[in-house]
């Protein structure tokens, strides 16, 4: 993360920007964006210095709607461009935005490769267990009986489960959050980007227009019980044991980011030369 | 969860004012937010009704400026005004919007917000123990029980659409 | 015995005999003494133990492809050797040096009459402690080259300096059984001496070249994924970047490398990464959207057979046509391509400097043939191109990203300037890079884009075109190397021709071309491509003469000189 002037209080609306979202009202993602704004503001970092990525998708339009730099990619390849960026620029704070789509069907490998990478950066997936900007289609989260155009009947095929994964993968940080819940999505987004290596936050983000049935995951979340631990193991039995609306910071790990040194050197480019010379 | 869990402390008048004033705020914030979804969504009769609402709740909120004469209460509500869990009590829940709904609609969401803004107040009232507080409380919840009538009153106009209220006969359009 | 300017030797051994070894040292033997010389090899499938063919070809000037035919071919052993009948031509004036206990020798041997030398390279070398048949094999070459012993072990003892003195002794007394023994042949030829060279001489590969061109131009980041023949591209940089601050980052595929370099470019720091035609094929939609966003990247593709999986260790010319017309959606972006392994470090530090400057994607088509040969080439010129991106600083006011500058060129805001931000997006958007599907922004961004490329000046870099004539020998890439030679041997026999060899093949010259091709009358396109891909190119973007006639062939076997050189020849 980029050095944070606290002699400057930032309110959340300098890191909005005029551009209208086209979410369907109702939508989740209004619930990020407003988490975004008021982390980057608790953590007053100049709007210039931080960068969000992000592919494809109804979560993947969060970059323009901020007022930082951001990067609207191809579909799935977000971590990816973020990792060119980041070790190339460790000055900045990269936030990498995504969907269950994204981030874990078509980006899975990326997703799999970034935990394992651990450059110090923030993930955060949007999931709401559909595709919505392709009119609802089953993603790798979307439970196996719901039916859809595409999967008559339902895909009868496992979810996945993003936070075990990116445990095993080797994340540093791993948290699940709810976008009706703004103010602590903001408190948790603020550790996970103040976190060394690579953060995982996973927020469930209802879809009003093809998931009308998510509405009630308001009445569903509650905080985690207990305090994140730090041991690997513990995090693993109680992430693959709660029942997917167990919200807050589940897991802190201390792995060194992945940072080589960068920056310009003093040697000449004939010395490169030295190896062809006859 | 309950809208008003982990809400700020309030140990003082000035506590109460700048939480006052930080409701009213943020319930202008979401009024506006609203506003400019069903801009988008091209939903011109709620897009009036929510900038209307963000008007009458902006002014609420210069008033409190006013009340709290030369406190700064701006600065104030912006260190001490946090609702931890959960969101500020007179902000309209966003997850019930719907690009078309109707003005009844937008009634009730506000009707909502300003019962708990009520709620919340009378809490204070019956929790504080600092006499200043219990009377601004008082009169706070005295105001928003006026809100709360005006907002019945405007509802008579409005009368609960039919079940047919969400129909679109066009199927959603698929993007990217 | 007359001196012959040019002398080839192809030496074949399998289960770890050792061939390439000999070839590379017997190359590195003659260039330190002044000669010039080009190794490349051919290879069975096998990662270790396989067959393997070093073809090693001296001369007293640079030379970039391979002879028509090899005067001395040395059997460390046989086994396996067949398969490459179609890349070591064996004629009757060929030496053969054949070990008896190596197996038969292959027909292309047999039914070549050729002088057969037997000698029991194998035995000999048991007669050493820890000795080597092909040291014996190195040494027969370097006598019958006219070397001496010091030269020849000096290369040997370079590459087994951490093997300690036991090894550098036992390849020693092998090299000395070798020269004793190569005493008794007659040879019969006996390459010309070597001319004094005016300037400092380089031994290296096509990708070295290419990786040395890139740090050059001013790239800083790679990202690195495996694949054959471009992976020596990856590791020279590897270390290199370390060494002027750069890094290199192994990425989990082809699609992540593209993203990376992209990422590392929109923050400013020039980007690279090599592959070849399997990983071109994943690259092709961020490359659309480097096109879209206008983000600088270098795309090294070390072509190989294709399609598929293909021939990984075998030159083709045949990803022209991806490189050219793979990306979706009018996407105007430059395709360079090199001309030997010295304009390999040239055109890829070129095609960084363009990339930069045009704030475009380039893709630089090399090829495995001068990708993974090393050559003794005259040290190329130092050339004035470094990356010279046009970036926004001092922002007041509203940043418009894609603004409609008159070049086309609207300077890049990079992260960290205040009042720069934006989104970069694959969306058509308007000048700030607002997402819009409206008609005059989607055209106006196209247009953009295609006139930055168009208007500029790319100078006379765009294609090398030597010498005059009615007929024009059109070609690219590493063909360009035998095309030249055979025009050289058809000018010997009174016949001119131009040399026309593209190095920019996107934004296309049509004016330069036509005035290239000013009193030619006949066009030749040669290619290694099955389809003709160069040629339909041609056809479709520039106006040829009446009379084109076409050579083309596809790999594996590479296009010699002596096939341009009767086609030339017998187009009366």
């Amino acid at each position: 993360m980029s050095t944070v002037d606290t002699r400057i209080a930032r309110k959340p609306a300098e890191y909005k920007s005029d551009i209208k979202p086209i979410w369907c009202p109702g939508c989740g993602d209004y619930h990020v964006l407003m988490s975004f704004t008021r982390a980057f503001a608790q953590l007053g970092l100049p709007p210039e210095q931080i960068v969000v990525v992000s592919g494809i998708g109804c979560s993947s339009r969060i970059p323009a709607y901020t007022n930082c730099y951001g990067f609207h990619g191809v579909h799935g390849r977000s971590l990816a461009l973020a990792a060119g960026l980041k070790v190339t620029r460790p000055d900045l704070t990269v936030v990498v935005a995504s969907g269950d789509g994204d981030g874990y069907s078509i980006g899975g490998n990326h997703f799999l490769h970034a935990c394992r990478r651990n450059i110090d950066m923030t993930y955060v997936v949007m999931d709401n267990h559909i595709y919505g900007m392709t009119k609802g289609q089953p993603s790798p989260t979307t439970e196996p009986e719901f039916d859809t155009a595409l999967s008559p009947g339902g895909t009868r095929v496992r979810p996945f489960h993003p936070l075990v994964v990116a445990l095993a993968s080797g994340a540093n940080f791993i948290a699940r959050c709810f976008s009706g819940e703004p103010n602590e999505t903001a408190a948790v987004l603020v550790e996970a980007i103040k976190h060394p290596g690579f953060s995982f936050v996973e927020i469930l983000s209802p879809c009003v227009t093809f998931r009308p049935d998510e509405k009630a995951w308001k009445d569903l979340v509650h905080p985690a019980p207990v305090t994140a631990t730090t041991d690997p193991g513990k995090a693993a039995r109680r992430i693959m044991t709660d029942d997917g609306f167990n919200l807050g910071i589940l897991y802190r790990g201390n792995r060194e980011p992945f940072q080589p040194a960068v920056g310009a050197t003093n040697i000449d480019l004939s010395e490169l030369e030295k190896d062809f010379e006859l | 969860m309950s809208k008003t869990a982990g809400s700020p402390k309030v140990a003082n008048l000035n506590d109460l004012l700048a939480v006052a004033y930080q409701i009213e705020t943020d319930a202008v914030d979401r009024y506006n937010l609203l506003a400019d979804q069903m801009e988008t969504h091209n939903n011109a009769e709620l897009v009036k009704v929510f900038r209307d609402l963000a008007r009458a709740e902006g002014i609420h909120g210069e008033e409190i400026r006013r009340l709290s004469g030369d406190f700064d209460v701006v600065a104030h509500a912006r260190q001490i005004a946090k609702f931890e869990r959960g969101e500020s009590p007179e902000e309209a829940e966003l997850g019930s919007a719907h690009y078309l709904m109707t003005p009844w609609h937008a009634l009730q969401l506000s009707l909502a917000g300003e019962e708990r803004a009520l709620a919340y107040f009378k809490s204070i009232v019956e929790t504080a123990k600092d006499q200043k507080v219990k009377d601004m409380a008082a009169e706070l919840v005295e105001e928003e029980a006026e809100h709360v009538n005006l907002v019945h009153r405007l509802l008579r106009r409005y009368p609960q659409p039919s079940e047919s209220w969400a129909e679109d006969l066009d199927p959603p359009v698929p993007q990217e | 015995m007359a001196a012959s300017p040019s002398i080839s030797i192809a030496i074949v051994g399998s289960g770890g005999a050792g061939a390439l070894t000999t070839g590379n040292s017997l190359l590195e033997a003659a260039c330190a003494i002044g000669w010039h010389g080009l190794f490349t090899r051919t290879l069975g499938p096998q990662i270790r133990g396989g067959e393997a063919a070093a073809l090693v070809r001296l001369a007293v000037h640079p030379v970039e492809c391979l002879p028509d035919r090899f005067d001395l071919l040395i059997g460390i052993d046989w086994l396996n050797a067949h398969r490459f009948g179609s890349e070591i031509q064996v004629t009757p004036g060929t030496l053969v040096i054949s070990d008896p206990q190596g197996g038969d020798p292959p027909p292309m041997v047999t039914r070549s009459g050729a002088r057969i030398v037997e000698i029991p390279m194998k035995q000999m070398a048991k007669a050493i402690r820890d000795g080597r048949p092909n040291m014996i094999a190195l040494g027969i070459a370097g006598r019958l080259l006219g070397l001496g012993v010091d030269q020849v072990v000096a290369p040997i003892a370079k590459r087994l300096a951490d093997k300690g003195p036991a090894a550098i002794e036992a390849s020693q007394a092998g090299i000395k059984v070798g020269f004793g023994v190569a005493a008794g042949i007659d040879f019969g030829m006996q390459l010309a001496a070597p001319s004094a060279s005016a300037t400092r001489r380089w031994l290296l590969s096509g990708n070295e070249a290419t990786a040395l061109g890139a740090i050059r131009g001013g790239v800083r980041f790679a990202a690195a994924y495996p694949i054959t023949p471009a992976t020596e591209v990856l590791e020279w940089l590897a270390p290199s970047l370390a060494k002027v601050g750069g890094v290199l980052l192994q990425a989990e595929d082809e699609l992540a490398a593209i993203n990376m370099i992209i990422g590392s470019s929109f923050g400013g720091t020039p980007a690279l990464t090599a592959t070849s035609g399997p990983g071109l094929s994943l690259m092709i939609e961020a490359l659309g959207l480097a096109t879209s966003a206008e983000i600088p990247i270098v795309v090294v593709d070390v072509m190989r057979g294709g399609p598929s999986t293909g021939i990984p260790t075998k030159s083709e010319q045949a990803d022209l046509n991806i490189a050219v017309y793979g990306l979706h959606g009018d996407a105007p972006h430059l395709v360079l391509a090199p001309q030997s392994i010295g304009d390999c470090m040239f055109t890829t530090q070129w095609a960084t400097y363009l990339a930069e400057t045009l704030q475009s994607p380039a893709i630089v088509l090399s090829d495995q043939f001068m990708g993974q040969a090393r050559a003794a080439i005259d040290r190329p010129a130092d050339v004035a191109f470094i990356g010279a991106r046009s970036v926004a600083t001092d922002i007041v006011g509203a940043y418009e990203r894609y603004a409609l500058a008159a070049n086309g060129i609207s300077p890049m805001a990079i992260p960290g300037t205040r009042g720069g931000q934006y989104t970069a997006d694959g969306l058509t958007h308007s000048e700030r890079g607002i997402p819009t599907s409206g008609a005059a922004d989607h055209r106006a961004q196209l247009d953009k884009r295609r006139d930055k490329l168009e208007h500029f000046n790319f100078g006379d870099h765009w294609a090398m075109v030597e010498g005059a004539g009615d007929l024009a020998v059109l070609t690219w890439g590493s063909v360009t190397s035998s095309a030249r030679e055979a025009i050289g041997r058809a000018a010997a026999d009174g016949i001119n021709a131009r040399l026309i060899a593209p190095r920019l093949l996107l934004p296309t010259q049509p004016e330069r071309l036509q005035a290239a091709l000013d009193g030619v009358k006949r066009i030749l396109v040669v290619e290694q491509t099955h389809g003709g891909q160069f040629h339909r190119y041609l056809r479709a973007h520039y106006d040829l003469p009446a009379q084109v006639r076409v050579l083309n062939r596809p790999g594996p076997v590479p296009i010699t000189a002596g096939e341009v050189y009767r086609a030339i020849t017998e187009w009366r």
